[in-house]
């Protein structure tokens, strides 16, 4: 089991870069293989300027690469990246943080109860 | 800004170290652990329904609770509270019964750090390096379906 603090900051990035819906919906269509920006972009009621942005926030994270393919530049989804993120440790990790989020809006449900009894 | 958990596995050492803040008084922390109801909300990856036989969150206290996963998919576990301090300390054991006789013992350590938030600090000691690596990954097949299928769920269910 290696853990060294860069492969720590690097799933930090590719965790941060999951977070968000628009982003994971984005990576599971280039699971089905690669996509134009303005093709990644069709399902989102979003600018393309937002959507570039969401690209280039996986690209930091290297869970996508774009190839220099002229007008189109597809993106491709990086499965060895991804694949990093199955390790064992990682998917522990991935339950975890899962769990804890569940944890905080259980904890918030139960503040706003407190403060507002019913 | 979401907390983040900090996981860690040290090598050569067969521990897992967990640090996890909460925007949450101590005592409500406490409670989430100390109440099956509230146990059930949040424990265990999504996508599985969590059926709590018993949770005793006490001293000498006992829990055995089981994921379903609503395909006839169950992974039960189970352990003892070895002790229980109020809105402070606790020592549990863990054992996933596809591993049997495979028990970690697991501190929690709950500090408050005022303004309303609190500091969770868990440290799990499993018997052998083989035992932690190899124990996890297969209980941790629990959350996850197969390959990049698992990884889309997982990441959509967050």
């Amino acid at each position: 089991m290696i853990v060294d603090p860069s492969a720590d900051d690097r799933l930090d990035r590719a965790f941060m870069a999951l977070a968000d819906p628009v982003r994971r919906r984005m990576i599971a269509r280039l699971s089905r293989g690669p996509a134009t920006v303005n093709e990644l972009a069709d399902p989102f009621e979003i600018s393309k300027q937002a959507v570039s942005k969401h690209i280039q926030v996986l690209e930091q994270a290297n869970l996508v690469t774009r190839t220099r393919d002229a007008q189109r530049r597809p993106v491709h989804l990086n499965a060895a990246q991804l694949e990093a993120l199955t390790a064992w440790i990682d998917r522990y990790r991935l339950i975890h943080e899962q769990q804890f989020r569940n944890l905080d809006a259980l904890l918030a449900r139960t503040d706003t109860e407190r403060k507002e009894p019913s | 800004m979401t907390n983040r958990v900090r996981l860690t596995a040290p090598e050569g050492v067969p521990f897992i170290d967990i640090v996890r803040e909460f925007d949450a008084p101590v005592d409500a922390l406490f409670r989430a652990h100390a109440e099956p109801e509230l146990v059930r909300q949040w424990l265990g990856p999504n996508g599985y329904e969590m059926d709590i036989e018993q949770w005793e969150f006490a001293t000498g206290g006992r829990y055995r609770y089981v994921h379903k996963d609503g395909k006839g998919g169950e992974y039960a576990f189970n352990g003892v509270f070895h002790v229980v301090r109020e809105n402070d300390f606790a020592i549990q054991t863990f054992e996933f019964e596809g591993f049997p006789d495979v028990v970690a013992i697991e501190s929690l350590t709950f500090t408050d750090l005022g303004d309303g938030r609190t500091r969770l600090t868990i440290h799990s000691v499993y018997p052998a390096l083989e035992a932690r690596d190899g124990m996890v990954a297969s209980g941790m097949e629990t959350g996850v379906t197969e390959g990049y299928d698992r990884l889309e769920k997982l990441a959509a269910g967050l």
